[in-house]
């Protein structure tokens, strides 16, 4: 599977997560599916609060998740993924997001702060086994 | 008396591949004991260790966090909407 990002969801995501520093940064990605499985494609990147308000964790705010859920669901769409920055480590899913990922056929994003220009990267996350996928960034 | 519950896709497949689903019930306690009944395999998803709700799932009643309300002895009109959200959670740590 590849992850298409529209170029204006792109900076959402990359702004939302200078937005949030020093903490991390969270959001939620909207998407068709077929067969319950996400497409590829994103209709919404839907920043988050990061209701942990943390440098090193993230947590989706609840009610971010409820708006998503019904936004979502009057677009025919699911929610597809998360994003999430790692403002000192690298783009790679940490211990912590394997143990606490919650939905194998979705699209896991980290952008990396670490280095000068951030870096975004996507994974599915399934049965404790990380898999890349190619991101495409998509003009609107 | 009937309410609506939403099913979040990562459930889905222990509740016979449903995203919503109507169920009788006058509290939230009651209703997952009617969905558990219904499709046990929710169960470990919706339940803790201690009887409580499931520290990985959030439930609203309507626009309403049932944490901030009675918990699971939350009580329920008819035509309420019952959404049950995974916690999305993770981080560098």
């Amino acid at each position: 599977m590849e992850l298409r990002l529209t170029d204006t969801q792109y900076r959402v995501i990359i702004g939302n997560c200078y937005d949030g520093l020093p903490n991390e940064s969270c959001g939620l990605l909207v998407g068709p599916t077929v067969d319950g499985v996400p497409t590829g494609v994103v209709t919404e990147a839907r920043p988050a609060v990061n209701a942990d308000a943390s440098a090193r964790t993230y947590s989706v705010a609840s009610k971010d998740m409820l708006r998503a859920m019904r936004s979502a669901e009057e677009h025919s769409c699911e929610i597809v993924g998360v994003w999430h920055s790692h403002t000192h480590t690298d783009p790679f899913p940490s211990p912590t997001d394997v143990r606490t990922s919650v939905d194998p056929s979705w699209m896991y994003v980290i952008v990396s702060l670490k280095h000068g220009a951030p870096m975004l990267r996507a994974y599915n996350i399934a049965n404790d086994t990380i898999t890349e996928l190619s991101v495409a960034i998509v003009r609107d | 008396m009937a309410v609506d519950v939403k099913i979040p896709t990562v459930l889905r497949a222990q509740a016979d591949g449903q995203a919503s689903i109507s169920v009788d019930g006058e509290t939230v306690g009651l209703v997952f004991d009617q969905l558990i009944t219904k499709f046990p395999g929710l169960r470990p998803n919706l339940i803790g260790d201690d009887g409580g709700m499931h520290k990985f799932v959030n439930v609203y009643v309507n626009d309403d966090d049932i944490r901030f309300l009675d918990k699971l002895d939350t009580k329920l009109e008819a035509g309420d909407t019952v959404t049950i959200l995974p916690a999305v959670a993770g981080g560098a740590l």
